[in-house]
């Protein structure tokens, strides 16, 4: 996995908060805070207390408006911090966007898809930003291409480290699915032809600054309901204290309005209402710090939701290229003696598989004098090597089985008996054989044994999918493989379900089958022939090495293009989600504690047998009220990180997450105020006039 | 008098009965709920209604069904009571005053039979039985069609918002479920001593000389309902405080059992209609620990509360029944007000101030411990939406309950569910004490006098009807006030309940996974409990404060 980040050096928390107050400060506005009933109710309070103290100035008064401010202004600073994080990468990434001279291929675009040896043609230099959808550029070695695009014409290396912070270039070549290229990434080697794919304002950095300033910000579908919730809860309470207004007035406790004000504002859930929004962009922002694009917060979500991953087996979970993992001598041969033969017919050959059996034997020998090379040929399907007075041969089992016949060993020899099972044992654990077989002078060959080549499985790969099965999510290998080796495969990679010998319209029903079963899927391609089936699946990340189509079809790009990122999509999804239910948990209980602090102050004098719910023991009414309501500040500027960084997520079941959260933030958020106003008001009592 | 052996054993004795007829009646429900067969007799009265009892009602037209039955019913009693002296079997009594009128027609409707009259002195036979008796059975009705129609629409998927037939289920309820129970409760009771008659008040001499008029009438017919129905109004004024109501401490009871039956069946109902018989425990162990837990609370203040007269009397015996003492009492009083019931067996203004508070703050779970009939079920679903929504963040998923999804309009839905019995209490309250019209009514001042307000609008706007008997509530403004309460209290939240009931049927059912919230847990059940005390628990503490709270520590 890639771990080199463009992301800046984390600053000091104190120094971000210190930035980020001019934002905050305008943030105060009222206009800003509308999406935001809750701190909109906070400020119009601390208006209200502010003309109030004007009116009658009290020690008391002037402490209740100032750290009511506060309140609202600690709400702004969250996400005013949160956005100021995505700042420093997006100027990084605007340096990108620096205007460049293109070299616009003369003609439309229709025509020129129809011509061959487009570099031949004359070429206009235009800037870059002139460059509209179907154009057609050239680029050489050394230039920034100007747009992005896809390749249609040439193969080059590209340097990408501005968009994805990987220092080693990549090849970009015509068709295939490596061929989009990212505007502003600079071209090594070679020269491309590339057909332009978005319009200026549009492309994929345009789109990357936005996301990452938070700009383009749309609220999610669960932070509504959640604001729905926060605003209705809001509202019961603001009818609880006006309602408490005429029947103290009855009971003979008249209460100032400023008393009901400070009630009010730490009865609502400012916890969750100030850092509502730092926790919604400071999700994605984590999101863009593992080089993973959202296209939509609602994307984000939907990934925690996700029940079923489809995986592309090769690339994904297996490292691709089959590989010798054994080696199975018949029976009167040695092990050394397979492996001696093994390694000469190997040792010119320069296929993963061949490499690997160098590998295997461990010993890496100049090839003998005289010795003539074979390599692979599909009519022949076998490869090796011809030494004076010593052939060596391996290859397919029937490839070999031919061979040797044609030296004069009987049929008999070759099918049936030793071989035939080696040869069937490996291809049943999903392996393939290769068989190896030597002839000495012009005597009839002799079959040596087999060598198991597999597809070997990344390493900690099962210990990832037992992560998955412990969040509820089940993945499915996509492999085009028969379905013996499929299951093999699947069986050591620890995958729950495998689809064999898979065409993308498989692929396609696969995921329909699940979304009408109602289950969530998420899947990655690269491929053009995946566009589709990324569009379907409710979280589709493409891989940034793929196609324009399947980033355009998937909801997310992985910059890294690494598949099993997906894994750790998914965790921030929940993460987001569980943040935000465990602030709003806390921010709740917290009343419980907040209520044995300020009731029995306000009603004390009316009623003195009250004073034995004053269980904190706290000094006096004003102490305890000016207490509850500083307490109610901090908690909010204590919580930022929290809310920046996101709650701790282990993968487990739903019950024992919710057991754990329960815990730390439900029973926690009914005792952290207990000590948290006691402390307080041991300070606060020693303000003269409290 | 104050014996813990016997309190237990009744309380023990009443569990046993209610764990053996629950899951039967509960059966029964949810078949009456899901059959697809009607009755001859059935069949009758939707040709009499001119009903399709098989269309498949759109929650709009559900909810259109249920009002406008309702508005029938509120006009023709409202009628009823206006012209009561041109009736027969009237015994005299002239009509009821408008507001008086207007008060009783919502309240019968509505379920919650507040009454500011007392029932001997004020209305005649033929208004108690087809009048208000009418409305014990199809007020009961329409809270239970409701509540299917809310466990209907989480069972079905791809509906289109079509929650079931509000006809059918009404019609069903009345002649399969409260109509057979009803008569056998009243032949019990007959047996048991209750009164039955059609008779003129009978004049008797009295040892001491004076003369005294009794007054029989359909009694025990009217009081099996108003117990099985959660309706709560007394065929007299002191209500099962009545010797002719309420005989024995068998029939006592006795009516409790009746009065818990149903709203616990309903949960077990439900478990049945949406297929997971786990999800029906859950809930009603819900209902039983809030339920169990008032009980406990309420009988320790009566038999060894706090303040003088009861300490010197060794218990508090003002307002009570000695033929049932403090335990049976409280038993009454919990479940009384746990069930949006009513009916009281003592006189709940001379509850100890901890025992009042229990009280008033059943009520304030908004009837979910166990609740009303049908609105117990469908209160307590609400409350299970939103700890599911709370909680289902809390495991980092899109919440869900049942397989559907939580999103913004269902939040929507149970967000002003829960907003509005609170509105509908706290501003009654503070216009009850700020009006001098409403400051009138009270009998004592300070934190009692502020009880008996509180007691009164929480009362009404909950749908429960029982009183703190200390109110002078049958004036214009605590009748046209506590009318109000009682309607917006009752519609608002079934209007919100079948459209997310509707909601809820046009979704998908989503299969559980590892990585959903379980709903049928010891943990869930926990955290519904936690969640219905601390969010009725926030929001009335400030007025409880000054009422029952001041007074239990003075």
């Amino acid at each position: 996995m890639n771990t080199h980040q463009p992301a800046p050096v984390r600053r000091p928390l104190g120094a971000q908060l210190r930035e980020s107050l001019p934002v905050a400060l305008r943030k105060l506005d009222p206009r800003e805070l509308l999406a935001s009933p809750v701190m909109l109710v906070v400020e119009i309070g601390a208006v209200a207390t502010t003309v109030m103290s004007v009116l009658d100035p009290s020690t008391m008064s002037v402490g209740v408006t100032v750290w009511l401010w506060l309140t609202v202004l600690f709400g702004t600073l969250a996400e005013a911090v949160a956005e100021g994080r995505g700042k420093a990468q997006a100027a990084s990434l605007r340096a990108l966007q620096q205007e460049t001279t293109a070299r616009r291929v003369r003609g439309s675009a229709d025509q020129l898809g129809y011509t061959g040896n487009l570099t031949e043609l004359p070429t206009d230099r235009v800037p870059s930003t002139s460059l509209r959808t179907g154009d057609v550029v050239v680029v050489e070695a050394g230039e920034r291409i100007p747009g992005d695009g896809d390749v249609i014409e040439g193969v080059a290396s590209v340097d990408e480290s501005a968009v994805t912070g990987e220092s080693a270039p990549v090849i970009r070549e015509s068709g295939g699915d490596r061929s989009a290229v990212t505007g502003g990434t600079v071209v090594l080697s070679d020269r491309i032809v590339v057909r332009i794919t978005s319009d200026p304002g549009q492309s994929f950095v345009d789109r990357m600054i936005a996301l990452v300033e938070g700009s383009e910000r749309r609220r999610t579908p669960n932070e509504i309901a959640l604001n729905v919730l926060l605003t209705s809860l809001t509202a019961i309470f603001v009818v609880v204290v006006a309602s408490l207004h005429f029947v103290a007035d009855h009971s003979g406790a008249h209460q100032s309005a400023i008393v009901l004000t400070a009630l009010l504002v730490c009865l609502i859930p400012t916890t969750i209402g100030a850092l509502l929004s730092a926790i919604g962009i400071a999700g994605m922002d984590r999101l863009v710090r593992r080089n993973v694009l959202a296209m939509s917060g609602r994307a984000v979500e939907a990934a925690g939701d996700v029940d079923v991953l489809l995986l592309d087996k090769t690339g994904t979970i297996t490292y691709g290229n089959r590989q010798a993992t054994e080696l199975l001598p018949l029976e009167g041969v040695s092990h050394d003696e397979l492996a001696e033969a093994a390694l000469l017919s190997s040792l010119a050959d320069e296929t993963p598989e061949g490499r690997s059996i160098v590998t295997l034997v461990g010993e890496r020998r100049a090839v003998p004098d005289g010795a003539v090379l074979v390599a692979f040929s599909a009519s022949t399907r076998m490869s090796g090597v011809d030494l004076p007075g010593r052939i060596v041969r391996k290859g397919a089992a029937s490839a070999v089985a031919h061979w040797a016949h044609s030296t004069g060993v009987p049929a008999s020899a070759t099918s049936g008996g030793e071989l035939t099972v080696l040869v069937d044992g490996v291809s049943a654990s999903g392996g393939t054989p290769l068989v190896v077989a030597e002839q000495d002078g012009g005597r009839p060959a002799r079959i040596l044994g087999v060598v198991h080549l597999k597809d070997v499985v990344k390493e900690g790969m099962r210990e990832r999918f037992d992560e998955l099965r412990a969040m509820g999510i089940r993945t499915v290998m996509i492999t085009g493989d028969n379905a013996i080796t499929a299951r093999a495969i699947a069986e050591e990679a620890g995958v729950d379900d495998f689809l064999a010998e898979a065409t993308p319209e498989d692929k396609m029903a696969l995921i329909r089958k699940e979304q009408e079963g109602g289950r969530m899927v998420a899947m990655c391609g690269d491929g053009t022939n995946d566009a589709p089936a990324l569009a379907q699946a409710d979280v589709g990340v493409a891989m940034n090495t793929g196609t324009t189509a399947a980033k355009e079809a998937g909801n997310m790009v992985d910059l890294d293009s690494d598949p099993t990122k997906l894994i750790e999509v998914v965790q921030i999804g929940k993460q987001l989600l569980i943040t935000r239910g465990a602030l709003t948990t806390f921010s709740v209980a917290n009343d419980v504690a907040k209520y044995f602090a300020i009731l029995p102050a306000m009603f004390v004098v009316a009623f003195p047998d009250l004073d034995v719910l004053n269980v904190m023991r706290l000094s006096s009414p004003e102490s305890a009220i000016l207490s509850a309501v500083v307490f109610n500040a901090l908690v909010i500027v204590a919580l930022i990180p929290l809310s920046l960084r996101g709650v701790r997520y282990t993968p487990s079941s739903a019950a024992d997450l919710l057991r754990r959260n329960l815990l730390l933030y439900g029973v926690g958020g009914l005792i952290a105020p207990f000590l948290g106003i006691k402390l307080l008001d041991l300070v606060v009592s020693l303000i003269p006039g409290v | 008098m104050s014996a813990v052996g016997p309190a237990l054993a009744q309380v023990l004795l009443l569990a046993l009965a209610l764990a053996a007829a629950v899951p039967l009646l509960g059966r029964h429900l949810a078949h009456v709920y899901t059959s697809p067969r009607h009755l001859a007799v059935e069949r009758a009265s939707y040709r009499l209604l001119r009903v399709d009892p098989d269309a498949d009602q759109h929650w709009r037209a559900y909810a259109m069904s249920v009002l406008g039955f309702s508005l029938a019913g509120v006009l023709a009693l409202y009628g009823f009571g206006r012209l009561q002296a041109h009736l027969p079997l009237s015994l005299g009594f002239a009509g009821l005053p408008a507001d008086g009128a207007w008060n009783t027609a919502v309240s019968f409707v509505t379920n919650t039979n507040w009454q500011w009259y007392a029932g001997e002195a004020t209305v005649g036979h033929l208004f108690q039985m087809s009048g208000l008796t009418v409305q014990n059975f199809v007020s009961a009705g329409v809270g239970m069609a409701v509540a299917a129609a809310f466990a209907r629409g989480l069972a079905r998927s791809h509906r289109d918002g079509r929650v079931g037939n509000f006809w059918a289920d009404l019609v069903r309820t009345v002649v399969r479920v409260l109509l057979p129970i009803s008569l056998v409760a009243a032949v019990v009771l007959v047996l048991s001593g209750a009164v039955q008659n059609l008779l003129e008040p009978m004049t008797v001499h009295t040892l001491t000389g004076g003369v005294q008029q009794i007054t029989g009438g359909p009694v025990a017919s009217q009081e099996a309902i108003k117990e099985l129905g959660t309706n709560g109004g007394g065929f007299y004024n002191v209500n099962s405080a009545h010797p002719f109501e309420n005989p024995t401490p068998f029939t006592n009871l006795l009516e409790i059992f009746l009065l818990l039956l149903i709203p616990f069946a309903m949960a077990w109902a439900f478990g049945l209609i949406v297929g997971d018989r786990r999800q029906g425990g859950a809930v009603l162990s819900v209902m039983g620990v809030l339920w169990g837990g008032s009980v406990a609370l309420l009988t320790w203040a009566e038999m060894a509360g706090p303040g003088t007269a009861p300490g010197l009397a060794g218990g508090a015996m003002e307002g009570k029944e000695v033929r049932f003492g403090e335990a049976a009492s409280a038993l009454f009083a919990s479940s009384t007000t746990g069930t949006s019931t009513g009916a009281v067996n003592s006189m709940h203004d001379s509850l100890t101030a901890p025992g009042g508070g229990v009280a008033m703050f059943n009520m304030m779970l908004g009837e979910v411990a166990p609740g009303g009939v049908g609105s117990g079920l469908y209160g307590m679903l609400m409350l299970a939406v939103l700890t599911v929504f709370l909680a289902g963040l809390m495991v980092g998923r899109t919440p869900e309950y049942l397989g559907k999804k939580i999103g913004q309009h269902e939040i929507v839905l149970v967000a002003l569910y829960v907003l509005a019995t609170p509105v509908l209490v706290l501003t009654g309250v503070a216009v009850a004490v700020t009006a001098h019209a409403g400051l009138a009514g009270l009998q004592e001042s300070g934190p009692h006098g502020l009880s008996e307000a509180l007691y009164a609008v929480t009362s009404a706007a909950n749908n429960n009807g029982s009183a703190f008997a200390g109110l002078s509530s049958g004036t214009p403004f605590w009748n046209t006030l506590l009318g109000l309460l009682m309607l917006i209290g009752r519609f608002v939240p079934i209007v919100l309940v079948l459209a997310l009931a509707g909601r809820f049927a046009a979704q998908r059912q989503l299969p559980p996974g590892a990585g959903t919230l379980p709903t049928h847990r010891p943990l869930f059940v926990v955290l519904l409990t936690g969640v219905a005390v601390v969010v009725v628990g926030l929001t009335y503490v400030p007025v409880l404060v000054l009422g029952p709270i001041a007074e239990s520590l003075s």
